[in-house]
């Protein structure tokens, strides 16, 4: 080796060393953060923060089947018990009456505090009066029964005042005095995690918690023929993880024996196989230290791209191998890099252009592949000569050589065919654009169809309610944010009144501002004055005004009660319930308020709600709306970015070749190719998506590899380079084709549009060969 | 024990009367009514206020288990039960409620649906039944038998005429009673 390929090597080993160091150390993760945009609106960020933190994050649906009503009911007291010892669980519900005694207590408790209906008013004579004779009204109802045991303590009714604001909602029907499905042959529960719903690793231990313990439960009350079915978000984003990161290794695995398998069946030496594989690796480790580097975290599918890179990347080894065997490695840096650098730039300018994707997932896609692909180029042109040796002794391919010179002959007569083929794609495609894309994110869930079904069946027995709209005001503070709640509240209050809407929910309710609370306190008489109009207001009234000492001790005791604040929730379900609303960001704090529209007009309430929010400063989300505007933001993006990669490749070959003609015909077989590819997908039923465009894109980067070495021969194109061209297009056709055996939509997409792509991209290309160049 | 006793005393006295009229043809009767409307006036005896909480309204019943109350004083209140859900609609406020998480609306409904429809089983799963009386003015006293309803009501006493009914008094566990006077609007 010379000293110039020692130092060429050292640099190399030394660069893979640390590669391999940030590689060791590097944040890897399955999480939907994949999908969420790196440059959120505000009503994104929203979206963002609600499926990171929010309520319905963090929801775990149980249902128990089998056994009779009694058992899985027995199985469902036995496994709240359970859970509500543990600590994951912020809240654990199956119905059971009891289960919300705490909350009641502490709402009693702060009464005062917390009921809209505490002003100056309500405490004079006459206010005393109506808000008693309301009370003892109440009492001819059930509902009010249920609160005659306060009544002594409360004759204002403020327990009543408190609950009236909380969504009583529908609940889920009950068996055996726990809920179950309607037609009772399942028992619910209903958990809230403590774990955030973007922790997965927190989501996946409280599910294998909830299977332990059920098990357990199975265990300790004998119903062996039980069993549990969950589902919820959580549950969604563990095993997403879980396909990922099967696929990660399947996909590898496949894909590197089967390119290996071709390799050394074209080298039959075990020297040539592991020099060859050396760029490759280096390429894989390269992309990952690079998006590693540059985004702190590398997701999983980002990875999973790493048998496409194999695929692509191994050509240029193969390249050097096959053609530099008989002219030599000068001769070949001469003839061939060229070529080669200019295929290699074109990839890059493919996977570029997705670097300035708001989609994090496809911008680290391009990051990886780009450093992936140059680092392999770059170790084959400059490392790899110096480790092979001069000699190379590499098998005789003439003879797949003199065989392809005779199929390309052949192909030649192709061209009509081939023609009336992109054309007829053509006017197909043409004829279906309107039903060409799928419009919405779902199509990129990795979620099988079984638990989506599952889910919802789930979600509509337990009658969870789909959070859809909500309104949300910011602050600098807590407290700010909690005054916007409360002044949007009281504009919401109206809309609530005159039947516009059918509720909101707000934190306030449990959490009010420091402002309201004091304003609340200061409108408590002091207990002399208390007593004296209770006495003058009771006077015709049966409750009489001795009786009511409990309520003077506790208008006294509230006067002087500190300001309640977010500790004083704790170990109710409440303070989830305000977590869950009243979120810091990285600008201050937000609340959001959950919207209940009325279910047959939507459409009019939210007009309604916007008049009534006007010039609040409150923005008003419906977060499905959002999702798909999202995917709709990130499809025309991709559009943009894929017509601008084909831009700058077109542009980069002009400037290289010079020649409109020689340029229209290296393009030309790559147009046909992805006209092809999309017109069989769609024919075939495959649901197009951003990714399928993504694919589009690099069907033309990668593709046009092949088509320059049509360009470049210039003449002839002997049998070696016809034989190299082959292996790598194989190669590189495995290494895709390998995607679309994947689960996981995003993968597969690009593995079944960039897969037969690439192969048809050379095959086109031999069939459209200029006639001058050909053999 | 002063329960027991009272058991022991009204089943002494329940002896001579089945002779003449007993539970099962009062049940018989109570099956064939298939509904109807009917007015009330329910009084509530609560030990904290010195009179009685008044209310009045309609009832309306539909074989075997829709029964609507509508309050018309002293607030108006729709109360309707279908089934398994108690539904209150109140001051703008709908309420929906599950009957297996509420025992005293359960214990409440139970005793009224199962009267009304003559459902014997129903009765007898909760509580201990006495019939006194003849077919034309008859008392049907129902005692709890579970813990947990005995905790809230002490006893329900029901009367009333042939197949229709006249009273429902319910004495609560902590002393409060409330009566329920109903006169029917007409016969289906």
């Amino acid at each position: 080796m010379t000293q110039h390929g020692k130092r060429a090597f050292l640099l190399w080993l030394l660069a893979m060393l640390a590669g391999a160091a940030i590689v060791w150390n590097s944040r890897f993760t399955a999480d939907m953060s994949f999908f969420l945009p790196a440059r959120p609106s505000a009503e994104q960020q929203v979206l963002v923060d609600q499926l990171k933190e929010g309520a319905v994050a963090r929801l775990l649906m149980v249902a128990i089947a089998g056994g009779d009503a009694g058992q899985r009911a027995t199985l469902s007291r036995d496994l709240r018990g359970r859970l509500e010892k543990t600590s994951e669980f912020a809240a654990v519900q199956n119905g059971e009456s009891g289960s919300l005694d705490s909350e009641r207590d502490f709402l009693f408790r702060h009464r005062y505090l917390l009921s809209p209906a505490v002003t100056p008013q309500r405490f004079t004579v006459d206010g005393l009066r109506t808000a008693i004779a309301d009370s003892i009204d109440r009492l001819a109802s059930p509902a009010g029964m249920l609160l005659k045991a306060q009544l002594p303590r409360d004759p204002t009714g403020e327990l009543y005042a408190v609950l009236g604001q909380l969504n009583p909602g529908a609940q889920p029907a009950s068996r055996e005095g726990v809920w179950a499905s309607p037609d009772g042959e399942r028992a619910l529960l209903l958990l809230q995690t403590r774990a955030l719903g973007s922790d997965t690793d927190g989501q996946e231990a409280a599910i294998a918690l909830v299977r332990e313990q059920f098990a357990a439960a199975v265990a300790t009350t004998g119903s062996a023929d039980a069993s549990l079915q969950l589902s919820g978000p959580g549950l969604f984003a563990v095993k997403a993880r879980a396909t990922i990161k099967g696929d990660v290794t399947r996909l590898s695995i496949i894909s590197t024996l089967a390119i290996v398998a071709v390799l050394f069946f074209v080298y039959r030496s075990a020297r040539l196989l592991a020099l060859g594989l050396l760029p490759v690796l280096s390429g894989a480790l390269a992309g990952i230290v690079a998006v590693s580097l540059a985004y702190g975290t590398v997701f999983g599918i980002t990875v999973g791209f790493g048998s496409a890179l194999i695929g692509e990347a191994v050509d240029y080894s193969i390249y050097y191998f096959v053609q530099s065997g008989r002219s030599g490695v000068a001769a070949w840096q001469a003839r061939f890099w060229p070529t080669i650098r200019l295929g290699v730039l074109t990839s890059v300018c493919g996977f570029g252009a997705l670097l300035f994707s708001g989609f994090p997932g496809l911008a680290q896609l391009g990051l990886y592949a780009l450093s992936g692909v140059a680092t392999a180029a770059l170790v084959t042109r400059f490392v790899l000569p110096h480790l092979a040796g001069e000699r190379i002794a590499m098998r005789d391919l003439s003879h797949l050589g003199n065989a392809l010179q005779r199929a390309l002959r052949g192909l030649r007569h192709l061209r009509w065919p081939a023609l009336g083929l992109a054309l007829a794609a053509t006017t197909y495609l043409a004829l279906e654009h309107d039903r060409l894309w799928s419009p919405n994110l779902s199509v990129l869930s990795t979620a099988n169809r079984e638990d989506v079904a599952a889910d919802t069946a789930l979600r509509a027995d337990l009658g969870t309610p789909d959070s859809r709209y909500m309104a949300v005001v910011t602050g600098n503070g807590r407290e700010a944010a909690l005054q916007a709640a409360e002044r949007a509240g009281q504009m919401l209050d109206t809309l609530v009144a005159s039947g516009r809407i059918e509720g909101y929910d707000s934190p306030t309710r449990f959490l009010p501002s420091a402002a309201a609370q004091a304003t609340r306190r200061a409108s408590l008489p002091d207990a002399d004055e208390l007593r004296l109009r209770l006495q003058t207001a009771q006077v015709d009234s049966p409750l009489a005004a001795g009786k009511l000492e409990g309520f003077i001790a506790d208008i006294a005791a509230a006067s002087s009660q500190p300001d309640l604040t977010r500790q004083d929730l704790n170990g109710t379900s409440l303070a989830l319930a305000v977590d869950a609303l009243l979120l810091q960001g990285a600008n201050g704090w937000s609340v959001a308020l959950p919207l209940r529209l009325p279910s047959d007009d939507p459409a009019a309430a939210l007009v309604a709600v916007r008049g009534a929010l006007a010039g609040s400063g409150a923005l008003l989300i419906d977060l499905k709306g959002e999702f798909d505007r999202l995917y709709t933001d990130y499809l025309h993006e991709a559009v943009l970015l894929a017509l601008a990669g084909l831009a700058a490749i077109v542009a980069l070959l002009a400037a290289t070749l010079r020649s409109p003609r020689r340029l229209a015909a290296v393009l030309l077989p790559l147009v046909v190719a992805v006209l092809l590819v999309i017109g069989g997908l769609h024919l075939s039923g495959e649901r197009l998506h951003l990714l399928h465009l993504v694919g589009m894109l690099l069907i033309v980067a990668v593709g046009s590899n092949y088509a320059l070495f049509f360009d470049g021969a210039s003449g002839q194109l002997d049998s070696d380079t016809l034989a190299s061209m082959a292996v790598a297009n194989l190669t590189t056709a495995i290494g895709f084709g390998t995607l679309a055996l994947s689960q996981v939509p995003m993968l597969h997409a690009i593995g079944v549009t960039v897969g037969p792509g690439a192969v048809l991209a050379l095959l086109l290309a031999a069939i459209f060969v200029p006639r001058e160049t050909a053999p | 024990m002063k329960r027991l006793f009272a058991i022991v005393a009204l089943l002494a006295l329940a002896l001579p009367a089945s002779a003449a009229f007993d539970l099962g043809q009062l049940m018989n009767n109570l099956a064939r009514h298939q509904g109807g409307a009917a007015k009330f006036v329910e009084k509530k005896y609560i030990a904290l206020l010195d009179k009685p909480v008044v209310s009045s309204g309609e009832l309306s019943y539909n074989a075997p288990d829709r029964l609507e109350k509508r309050t018309l004083t002293p607030k108006p209140e729709t109360l309707i039960l279908d089934r398994d859900r108690l539904s209150i609609e109140r001051e703008k406020q709908k309420l929906t409620i599950n009957l297996a998480n509420q025992p005293e609306a359960l214990a409440f409904v139970d005793s009224l649906r199962g009267t009304l429809n003559g459902n014997r089983v129903a009765l007898e799963k909760n509580y201990f039944l006495h019939l006194a009386g003849n077919h034309d003015k008859w008392v049907l006293t129902l005692l709890p038998s579970e813990q947990k309803i005995a905790a809230l009501v002490q006893r329900i006493t029901v009367s009333g005429s042939r197949d229709q009914i006249r009273s429902i008094e319910y004495l609560q566990a902590d002393g409060d009673r409330s009566v329920m006077l109903i006169e029917a609007l007409e016969t289906r």
